[in-house]
């Protein structure tokens, strides 16, 4: 017998209710529940943070926690990112500094600067790459993605 | 790389996860963070039958000061401690902030927990190491009522631990503040596994090093406690010299490969130095 | 992309059923017997299918020559297993979540046999990994043989006598491998959408294993989360998935998962070298005699087959330098491993790691500055077009002027300074070096690897719409290399438009009539020459017409700004859209376009060309953890005309930290049984942003004439370079300590032993030892 719970989140503003298997991580409810497939899986151990999502505007593995877990909490992925068809800044920012290649990493990384400039506004640039280290990015190299979250905390410095 | 099935609960007192944990029998584990569990499963080398989530048990997320007992409740996340900045809860106890940095990347630091990671009881866990090196007790709570384990009898095997099926750890009570202390440790790439790691604390008195405690890391299946080197210590000025000795004690309680003996003479002597340098309000 | 919307395989949504394999636990063995009955009967399955299920297909890529032995990949192993890993039955179920349950519970029984691990190994067991190669040589080529080459040997003031080696490493692309699967009723056609690098092969591939007609095999590619060539090849799991599409009439999926794509997927680069080079006391090279072992891993990959590292490098070999004499023997070698497919700067980052440090060696044997040594052999600007002894003629570059700048741009960077500083402990190092890459390898030059498919020309069709927008097809296929980008702009060019108003589609087999994918380095080269011919064909029909309308020739006819104007008389001008509308709607008042639609259609068939580059990079050691960073690193290269300068560096710094993971992270490792050890992302070390440093790149540009757009390729040669330029630097830091390293992974436990004696015990530990 599969072991069923109803679930309520938040997702990306949206209370959302669905019936999972208790053993259906969060990135796969995300993605074939929802639909929402922006949130990429991409080694399932928690090493690859292309699954990274905000919970409760914290980011988290998406594929180390039970989307039944998550039942009450609040949930941002990658979709919440552009207003109103508008990239957000930090976007736009991936966008100019080249910060993506083949793009199957870049919503964990979006997600990931998105959490920490949350919290740590004023980073240095060592401090930044620190941070991002905690994500895989094959194509990059790394330099645009370091180059594209320092710019967005200068932009979000300079207009408050 | 799915999990297997489960049956999930979620416990809403620590009281109720240890009468779960009864009820469901021994294939049953607790859930906190899941940052060392979930893997284990997604790679099926774990088959829990039952999860109990104890996050709802927020009860347990505190960091809190009793006398010279620091106690730091099961579900504080290792990124609450790394962030904690109140002197008076820490003071003697300045290295657990310093070293929480240590662990795995921020995502991980802000799921996993306190005890979790002493109920995982892996040797080379910067928090087993620091249990070790503080001599903590770890509460535990079941339907029989509640005890306090010792550090020394904690770690069982490769990731086994001294708790029964049943009890759940609600609190680890880190002893013995010590004014300086330090951990470090090697990982060739950023937020990995340390290959090694070394964690030292002691006291000074009128310049004279006493109280000291040094702990290994990734050398045993447990954090391995090299007593030697408070004795070799006691009395010593804290020199170079002193650390190369220590280091030298070390390196001989520790019966690992070449190169983890080497980079546990420079962890040991690097760990000894950053204690001595860190801005701590001391204590002694 | 950034908004989440790109569309992966995984991301597509079909109600289809779930692929997992049940793959051997061991790395060589007899199959005894396999039980499914369990599995079958669990809930949510749908089958449980070995390689008799599904009648044994199997797929043989070959080589046309008698050096050859040709080997057949089961699709599903049956008899025997020959690697860890590998698939031996499918489960299909409604989840993967229950497949993966019900791929626990499939029971295989299988007689282990002893594992070929080295290559060395082959000599050792009974039984064979192939029964027709006894002694595990699957390839044997000597490929060049100077008769002269012993005797120059013999009276050169120095000969060296090296071995080199290189660990097994895999692409391991961000996106695994992924494949969904569907039948098409009303097309006759199973319709695959899968994460290639090669459509059109794909599609001749599981046509020939399920013996279709290739029409009845549609291949569509949605976007590549990376490929790095792992995706250049057929996996036999896509295959399987296919077979099950086709035989069940289902949609039916598979996602690789990261621990089956480290173990089973395919490898790349584990290669030795025993090389023999003369020198005379100038230093100047008289002779090179190479000996290339290349462990294959247990199967020949689709359609490349397993001779592309080894006839690569014996081909390539010489690289910038005048070698004299040459000789090369290639041979590829079974082992109880997965199978090797091409990866990025296939061989190249091997055989200019043996000629550059060929060239420290000989340097500090004769005395000689390690830059002058490498400047005496390069190919000078006087001697293009320079044939080898490998009878390659090299195209003009910029061998010398690489590397010139590269030592002027490290010495404005101030790392000889650096390096002085010992007052933390550290050791540092610097590694320059040179090298060129062949690019964009056209049927010519692939032809005489004799593969039954020979690769290389590329066709391009562009038509517009009566809006006068244009759509561009073509048979590579962009994935994060910016084709959408920089084909758009070479066809807008030409016809007069903005990029916007030229969309690339690519991918799918029903779409571009024909073509042979993204890798090598060739895709704006030959799928952008074609696609500049195709532009110019149409650009000609939009001449014709507009000149008809102005009463002037065709060529006085200006296309740009989206107007078709006379040139002398830019006031008699038309829109290009209204042109396009023009020739639609108002075909009967066109005397000059028989063939009706504005359409162009060009192909591109280079011999291939030579980009080259000149590395440099800074280590840090330290010997306390025998860590070590690479701090900071400098390109110079050249590929000809730069059409897009921000895609040429991201390839250049994504494919430095590639070299980068090769040299100090990265390695496939196996227990002498032959399990592989490094088969997450744990143990397999893909390095982050804390161990990649920035790049700094400078570009030279010497055109040339080989291809439509004066560019050549650019997308291994980042990775080509960095291993040796690393590995030198680390050489140079622990200069004096022990013996040299001639093999990556270069890895702490490396550094510690080799320090061994003169073992200092860490930064400040070092302050006190002096």
């Amino acid at each position: 017998m599969k072991d069923i719970h109803l679930v309520t989140m938040t997702v990306n503003g949206t209370e959302r209710e669905m019936a999972v298997e208790s053993r259906k991580t969060l990135a796969d409810a995300l993605r074939e529940d929802l639909r929402l497939t922006g949130t990429h899986v991409g080694c399932e151990h928690g090493i690859c943070g292309a699954c990274t999502v905000l919970v409760d505007g914290e980011p988290v593995r998406a594929c180390l926690l039970f989307a039944v877990q998550v039942d009450g909490r609040s949930v941002r992925t990658v979709e919440d990112l552009a207003q109103d068809g508008e990239l957000s800044d930090l976007q736009q920012e991936f966008s100019r500094c080249h910060a993506l290649q083949c793009g199957f990493c870049t919503p964990g990384f979006l997600m990931l600067a998105e959490g920490y400039l949350a919290s740590d506004p004023d980073p240095s640039e060592s401090e930044v790459r620190e941070v991002l280290s905690a994500n895989l990015c094959r194509c990059t190299g790394y330099e645009g993605l370091v180059e594209a979250v320092c710019a967005t905390a200068l932009r979000r410095r300079q207009t408050p | 790389m799915k999990p297997p099935p489960f049956e999930f609960h979620r416990a809403h007192s620590a009281l109720e996860a240890s009468r779960l944990l009864a009820e469901l029998g021994e294939n049953a584990k607790l859930i906190a963070g899941g940052q060392s569990l979930v893997p284990m499963m997604n790679f099926r080398l774990a088959h829990p039958a039952a999860l109990v989530d104890i996050n709802a048990l927020s009860d347990l997320d505190y960091i809190r000061r009793e006398g010279d007992v620091l106690a730091v409740g099961a579900l504080t996340r290792h990124r609450t401690v790394e962030t904690s900045r109140d002197a008076a809860v820490h003071d003697g106890f300045g290295v657990l902030p310093r070293a929480a940095r240590w662990i795995g990347h921020r995502p991980i630091r802000t799921r996993g927990t306190v005890g979790g990671s002493l109920a995982h009881a892996d040797g080379a866990a910067e928090w087993c190491m620091l249990a070790r090196l503080f001599d903590a007790q770890i509460r535990l709570l079941s339907t029989r009522g509640e005890r306090l384990a010792s550090i020394d009898t904690w770690f069982q095997g490769f990731l086994g631990n001294d708790a029964e099926p049943d009890e759940v750890v609600t609190e680890v009570r880190f002893r013995r503040p010590r004014a300086f202390g330090a951990l470090s440790e090697f990982a060739q790439r950023a937020g990995d596994f340390a290959a090694a790691a070394a964690a030292v604390a002691f006291d000074l008195e009128q310049g004279r090093v006493t109280r000291l405690g040094l702990v290994l890391g990734g050398v045993s299946t447990e954090p391995l406690l090299v007593e030697e080197a408070a004795e070799l210590a006691d009395g010593e000025s804290p020199s170079d010299s002193l650390f190369r000795r220590v280091a030298e004690v070390a390196v001989a309680a520790a019966d690992t490969d070449t190169y983890r003996r080497h980079l546990i003479s420079t962890l040991v002597q690097r760990a000894l130095r950053e204690a001595l340098a860190a801005e701590e309000t001391s204590r002694g | 992309m950034l908004r989440g919307e790109g569309t992966f395989v995984d991301d597509i949504h079909r109600d289809a059923l779930h692929v997992a394999f049940v793959r051997s636990p061991v790395a060589s063995g007899w199959v005894r017997e396999i039980d499914t009955a369990e599995a079958a009967a669990m809930p949510g399955v749908v089958g449980v299918f070995t390689g008799a299920d599904l009648g044994h297909p199997t797929l043989t890529a070959v080589l046309d020559r008698p050096e050859f032995v040709p080997t057949a990949m089961p699709m599903l192993a049956a008899d025997k297993v020959r690697f860890a890993g590998e698939p031996v039955a499918a489960v299909l179920a409604e989840s993967r979540y229950a497949a993966e349950d019900a791929a626990e519970a499939v029971w295989i029984e299988i007689e282990e046999l002893p594992a070929v691990v080295d290559i060395e190994d082959n000599a050792r067991v009974e039984v064979p990994v192939h029964d027709v190669a006894e002694d595990g040589v699957l390839l044997d080529l000597q490929m060049f043989l100077d008769p002269d080459l012993e005797t120059t040997m013999s009276q050169a003031a120095l000969v060296l006598d090296e071995q080199f080696s290189f660990g097994r490493v895999a692409a391991s692309p961000m996106e695994a491998r992924a494949c969904l699967v569907e039948w098409a009723p009303r097309d006759e056609q199973i319709v695959v959408h899968i994460s290639t690098q090669i459509p059109h092969q794909v599609r001749s591939g599981i046509a020939q294993a399920l013996r279709l007609p290739e029409r009845c095999v549609r291949v569509v590619v949605p976007d590549v989360g990376g490929g790095f060539g792992v995706k250049t090849v057929l996996g036999r799991e896509e295959v399987v998935v296919a077979a099950l599409a086709h035989k069940l009439r289902r949609a039916v999926r598979w996602t690789e998962d990261r621990q089956e794509h480290l173990m089973a997927a395919f490898h790349g680069h584990e290669q030795r070298f025993h090389v023999r080079a003369a020198f005379d006391s100038t230093g100047s090279m008289l002779a090179l005699d190479a000996d290339i072992r290349v462990n294959v891993g247990a199967y020949s990959a689709y359609p490349f087959s397993l001779g592309v590292e080894p006839l690569m490098a014996a081909s390539e070999m010489p690289g910038v330098y005048k070698v004299g004499k040459y000789s090369a023997r290639g041979r590829g070698y079974a082992s109880n491993k997965a199978p090797t497919a091409p990866y990025r700067g296939v061989s190249r980052p091997q055989i200019v790691f043996v000629m550059e440090r060929l060239m420290d060696k000989a340097a500090a044997a004769l005395g000689l500055d390690r830059i002058d040594i490498r400047l005496r052999n390069t190919i000078a600007d006087t001697d293009f077009p320079y044939t080898g002894p490998n009878f390659v003629t090299y195209e003009p570059g910029s061998y010398v002027e690489a590397l010139q700048r590269c030592v002027t741009e490290v010495e404005r960077a101030g790392w000889a300074t650096r390096k002085q500083d010992a007052t933390d402990g550290l050791l540092r190092g610097i590694g320059i070096i040179n090298f060129s890459e062949r690019t964009a390898f056209g049927t010519s030059v692939m032809g005489m690897r004799k593969m039954p498919m020979t690769p290389g020309f590329e066709v391009a069709h562009v038509r517009m719409d009566p809006t006068g927008h244009v759509t561009l097809t073509s048979g590579t296929l962009g994935h994060g290399q910016g084709h959408e980008t920089s084909f758009a702009q070479v066809v807008a060019d030409r016809l007069g438009l903005t990029p916007d108003q030229v969309k690339l589609r690519q991918g799918d087999t029903d779409l571009a009539a024909f073509g042979w994918g993204t890798w090598g380095s060739r895709s704006l080269v030959v799928g952008g020459g074609a696609a500049a011919r195709a532009a110019d064909e149409l650009a000609g029909k939009l001449r014709a017409i507009a000149g008809e309308i102005f009463g002037v020739e065709p060529h006085r006819i200006v296309l740009a700004d989206g107007l078709a104007s006379v040139d002398d008389k830019p006031e008699a001008n038309v829109e290009i859209a209204a042109l396009a509308a023009f020739a639609h709607f108002q075909s009967h008042q066109v005397n000059v376009n028989d063939s009706q639609l504005l359409e162009g259609r060009g192909s591109f068939d280079p011999p291939g060309m030579f980009s080259n580059a000149a590395h440099a990079a800074f280590v840090e050691v330290d010997p306390g953890t025998g860590g070590v960073r690479v701090t900071d690193y400098i390109v110079v290269e050249d590929c000809g005309v730069v059409v897009n300068p921000l895609i040429v560096d991201g390839q250049v710094r994504g494919g430095v930290a590639q070299g980068i993971a090769a040299a100090l992270y990265e390695e496939i490792s196996f227990s002498p049984e032959g399990q592989p050890l490094s088969v997450n992302f744990m143990d397999y070390l893909v390095p982050t942003a804390c161990e990649i440093p920035k790049v700094q790149i400078h570009h030279l540009q010497t055109p040339t004439d080989l291809s439509v757009l004066g560019a050549k390729g650019m997308g291994e040669g980042g990775t080509i370079g960095a291993p040796v330029a690393v590995a030198t630097a680390v050489n140079d830091a622990l200069a004096g300590h022990g013996q040299d390293f001639d093999r990556i992974p270069i890895l702490p436990e490396h550094i510690v032993e080799r320090l061994g004696a003169a073992r200092i015990a860490g930064p400040a530990e070092a302050k006190e030892a002096r």
